[in-house]
């Protein structure tokens, strides 16, 4: 049998990871996994790129800093299994979040902005928290608010708090809103110091989370090992989206060597019934954290590529043709579907697409299965051509 | 050359901050607290951070270091990736360190050789503190279960203690755990 060490962070969205051990698929596939929960994604990178662990939970933009050598040297990694889309929610003050939203629900998020953006307007200097600088959190918050015509460089100030404090970044004033994954925002909801205005489907309905990353180098030279995995982690995304194992699967989730947390709020997510407000009930928001349909794991190069342009637009990277292919490359749908070929799952036949483009229910050309995506907007309804990134730049 | 030993448990900052000193580091200090740590960080001005891996703030520091205007660029200290054993050894230990851009390498090794040692010597005290925690409460529940069976069944303190012994034999059990039934037993019972 195979063996791979796996880092984590306690997470919803590393379910799958933790299912394929939990649910025996990857022992079946002949892959025992050592699950090695970490406290801060720095960590999981530490022993990712040192071999310490053979491969990671990671947030999809920081498997592409890592490839680029910001804030570490340069190893190049690659993401061939997307572990989830979306998941995560903007909290705010509850104060603030009573003069930009109907408190208790979701509301129309461009409504929500631009009331955002007369509260900073009048004077009010914002602080967000977000759980990495390279994380899909700040690319998501920064992305929502410069479609509602703030600069996130300069209207507001966003830094890096790690999940576990952030309730009390909220709380103590810290923060005035922070973007994180489930269950921490349930948690700031639950204690009366944030409220949900904007849920990051709702920003981007698809939009990429965490990957499955691996060294370049190591999927190379041993591919068998991760496509075991991968096939495992493909029949834990099966059962995750089964409404029958929501329980069960919330309260493996909840054991004190995974989430270590409330069972009742992991269900939550899980299910995409979300709490908004304290004393609200919950709401269900579809694909609050969408899994395994419409073949959400598959790695579109194309998202690698529009979570750059962010990179660039962030000022995290200087933009060149050189980084943007390392950038894409990270993504790897070629693994992808060489693993999950003898599974029958359905197989894009591209590897990249126009983002955002989808706008009703489209079918769409596969080498395996039948595929048919439904809409994959953004709220302000922009699209992302990765063939056209100087002028999605260009365009602001 | 300033150190900054950030760690969540004052006792291991302390364990580690004695080592530093018993060599002649001296310009240390010690940060615990999160509240306003990375404005004190960045007044003391360190060549080297040492932090444990397993505390949540890495991220928040990596960040400020990328950021900070007032620290001068500390780098992870893996970077040279030459010292295979050097880096096992930290990540066995849970110990990372930041070293200020520009540091001369072999001044900071023995600094985390001494770190890693330290963590190890932290660890090894902590789990005999558990075993001799957990030994203790051992002799609790076997002390009590011994003051049960001198009342009920008339028994003196040497042949309680050798029923437990005999019963814990036969059914190939530890005494505490023969003794933690017998107590629940009794407890459920109600003293009957």
């Amino acid at each position: 049998m195979d063996r791979l060490r796996v880092g984590f962070l306690p997470l919803v969205d590393a379910a799958l990871l933790i299912l394929a051990h939990e649910f025996g698929f990857a022992e079946d596939e002949g892959v025992a996994l050592e699950l090695v929960r970490d406290m801060s994604w720095a960590s999981v990178s530490d022993r990712l790129l040192y071999g310490y662990s053979d491969t990671a939970h990671m947030p999809a933009p920081l498997a592409i800093a890592n490839t680029l050598g910001l804030g570490r040297p340069a190893v190049h990694l690659a993401a061939p299994f997307v572990l989830g889309l979306n998941g995560n929610a903007i909290t705010m003050r509850p104060d603030i979040a009573a003069q930009i939203t109907r408190v208790g629900g979701p509301g129309n998020i461009a409504e929500t902005g631009a009331r955002l953006a007369d509260v900073i307007k009048s004077g009010n200097r914002l602080r967000f928290g977000v759980v990495h600088r390279y994380s899909s959190h700040n690319y998501m918050l920064r992305y929502w608010l410069r479609g509602c015509g703030m600069d996130p460089n300069t209207d507001v100030e966003i830094v890096t708090i790690a999940p576990p404090y952030a309730a009390d970044a909220l709380a103590s004033g810290e923060v005035d809103g922070i973007c994180v994954g489930e269950p921490w925002n349930s948690i700031s909801v639950m204690r009366g110091v944030g409220v949900i205005v904007a849920v990051t489907a709702q920003i981007w309905r698809r939009g990429v989370e965490k990957v499955l990353a691996v060294k370049a180098e190591r999927l190379a030279a041993e591919p068998e090992p991760y496509h075991r995995l991968m096939r495992a982690l493909w029949r834990a995304g099966e059962a995750f989206v089964d409404p029958t194992k929501i329980e069960r699967i919330a309260a493996i989730l909840a054991r004190p060597e995974y989430l270590n947390g409330s069972a009742e709020l992991i269900a939550g997510a899980v299910s995409d019934q979300i709490l908004f407000a304290k004393g609200a009930g919950r709401v269900h928001v579809p694909d609050f954290m969408f899994q395994h349909r419409e073949a959400a794991n598959f790695p579109w190069v194309s998202q690698a590529a529009w979570l750059y342009a962010q990179m660039v637009q962030a000022g995290h990277v200087e933009h060149s043709t050189v980084r943007y292919d390392a950038a894409q490359a990270v993504f790897r749908p070629d693994v992808y579907r060489a693993a999950l070929r003898q599974l029958g799952a359905p197989l894009p036949g591209a590897s990249a697409k126009l983002e955002g483009g989808i706008v009703a229910p489209t079918g769409v050309g596969s080498v395996q299965g039948r595929l048919i995506l439904s809409a994959d907007s953004f709220f302000d309804g922009r699209k992302f051509d990765p063939d056209a990134l100087d002028a999605y730049l260009a365009g602001g | 050359m300033r150190i900054a030993i950030i760690d969540e448990s004052a006792a291991r900052a302390a364990v580690i901050e004695e080592g530093l000193r018993e060599v002649g580091l001296d310009e240390l200090a010690i940060f615990s607290e999160r509240r306003g740590m990375i404005g004190k960080i960045e007044a003391f001005a360190p060549d080297v951070i040492l932090i444990d891996m397993a505390n949540p703030q890495r991220d928040e520091l990596e960040e400020v270091f990328v950021v900070s205007r007032a620290l001068a660029r500390p780098v992870a200290m893996f970077v040279d990736q030459s010292d295979a054993e050097a880096m096992d050894a930290a990540i066995e230990a849970g110990v990372s360190a930041y070293v200020v851009d520009g540091f001369a390498k072999a001044r900071i090794k023995p600094v985390l050789e001494l770190a890693i040692r330290r963590f190890n010597a932290f660890a090894r005290l902590r789990d005999e503190l558990d075993v001799a925690k957990s030994a203790l409460a051992a002799r609790t529940t076997i002390d009590a279960a011994k003051a049960l069976l001198i009342k009920k069944r008339k028994l003196d303190e040497a042949a309680a203690y050798a029923l437990l012994r005999k019963t814990a034999m036969d059914q190939g059990r530890k005494i505490a755990e023969v003794a933690e039934a017998l107590l629940t037993a009794e407890k459920i019972m109600g003293g009957l």
